[in-house]
């Protein structure tokens, strides 16, 4: 299985999904107008990834903006790290914000308080 | 297009004592009456009223998705140069974000015996400096059989407190109805928590098929 290496626009994040490393990145902006479009890939290769994952799979959501229509893509890819981690794989999801910034903060526990894996909320100094 | 900026930007390195004067200054510059020919639109007065209001950037027209990025960073620029705060900024940001994607996925075609242009997508935009920070406006035809439930949904968001807001958002975040461009009704929410105020809206009935939408939206870094 390949893994996914997608260059950032300023409408959407860098992605890196590392197959060999069990490793996710999101980093930058996600504000597309259609985010099905964008995250149906990923939910897919995490969907297949999932078969087969490495013993610890870590995501790292380094986001500085996302709009309400990739909040539900980004629900999907984490229902797909629950499942993961329910079937007994190690996942762990690193929820990055910059300092003072309340809402993203607030964002990643909503996910959190939604999704049954271990989030870790880290503030970035600016 | 007809995408309007005005161009009063402050030297680089401006300090926010600049900017909070900016804000603060009211004082109308008295002008001389100006002579016009006989145009169908006074556009000085246009102008001058955009001007007084601290109009940053106003747009009317079709809403596609290179015109968002430009305003996007038209506005982000802007914002640099006033020396903003991050929190105002990012606020700023992603209320517009939301604002313009509202106008982009959920625009109703302009009523033909309405449209003066042959535009069948058309709405208005508009931020503007108030006091606090910005203020957002945007305006759009609805047709009335969409209406009532819209706004039921509006003045269901506009009943709530932050709590009861958060949890609103998280039952639409996983329900399992999305629209199919994704955002599945959670745009009016995020505005309302992130604002942390009332959503200010207006339907303008026109005839009984269509009705134009107002909203405007106050983004300060209070909350």
């Amino acid at each position: 299985m390949d893994s996914i290496f997608i260059e950032g626009t300023p409408k959407t994040p860098n992605i890196n999904f590392d197959n060999d490393k069990g490793s996710l990145l999101l980093k930058g902006r996600s504000i597309p107008e259609n985010s099905i479009e964008f995250y149906k890939p990923l939910v897919d290769w995490l969907e297949a990834y999932s078969s087969s994952p490495k013993p610890k799979t870590v995501c790292d959501v380094q986001l500085e903006y996302f709009n309400t229509s990739s909040s539900k893509c980004l629900l999907d890819l984490f229902k797909k790290m629950e499942f993961m981690s329910k079937s007994g794989n190690e996942i762990i999801i690193n929820w990055y914000y910059e300092e003072d910034d309340e809402d993203m903060l607030e964002a990643g526990e909503d996910y959190q308080s939604i999704i049954n894996v271990p989030f870790k909320m880290i503030e970035m100094e600016e | 297009m007809q995408l309007s900026s005005i161009n009063d930007k402050p030297a680089l390195g401006t300090s926010k004592k600049t900017n909070s004067k900016k804000r603060m200054n009211n004082s109308e510059i008295k002008l001389k009456p100006v002579e016009y020919g006989n145009t169908a639109m006074n556009i000085y007065d246009l102008y001058h009223r955009m001007e007084s209001n601290k109009v940053v950037l106003s747009f009317k027209g079709d809403v596609t998705s290179e015109l968002m990025s430009s305003i996007l960073q038209i506005i982000e620029q802007r914002m640099d140069s006033m020396n903003e705060t991050p929190k105002l900024k990012k606020k700023v940001y992603n209320v517009l974000v939301e604002c313009l994607q509202n106008l982009y996925h959920h625009i109703d075609q302009v009523p033909s015996e309405i449209s003066k242009n042959g535009l069948d997508r058309s709405a208005i935009f508009m931020i503007s400096l108030n006091n606090k920070g910005y203020s957002i406006t945007t305006g759009n035809y609805i047709q009335s059989n969409r209406k009532e439930s819209f706004k039921s949904r509006l003045e269901r968001i506009n009943s709530l407190d932050s709590t009861e807001l958060k949890e609103l958002y998280k039952e639409v975040l996983t329900s399992d109805g999305r629209s199919d461009k994704g955002g599945g009704g959670l745009g009016m929410i995020d505005i309302a928590r992130k604002t942390g105020k009332k959503l200010n809206y207006d339907f303008a009935q026109l005839n009984d098929e269509y009705s134009f939408f107002s909203l405007n939206i106050n983004v300060d870094d209070s909350k």
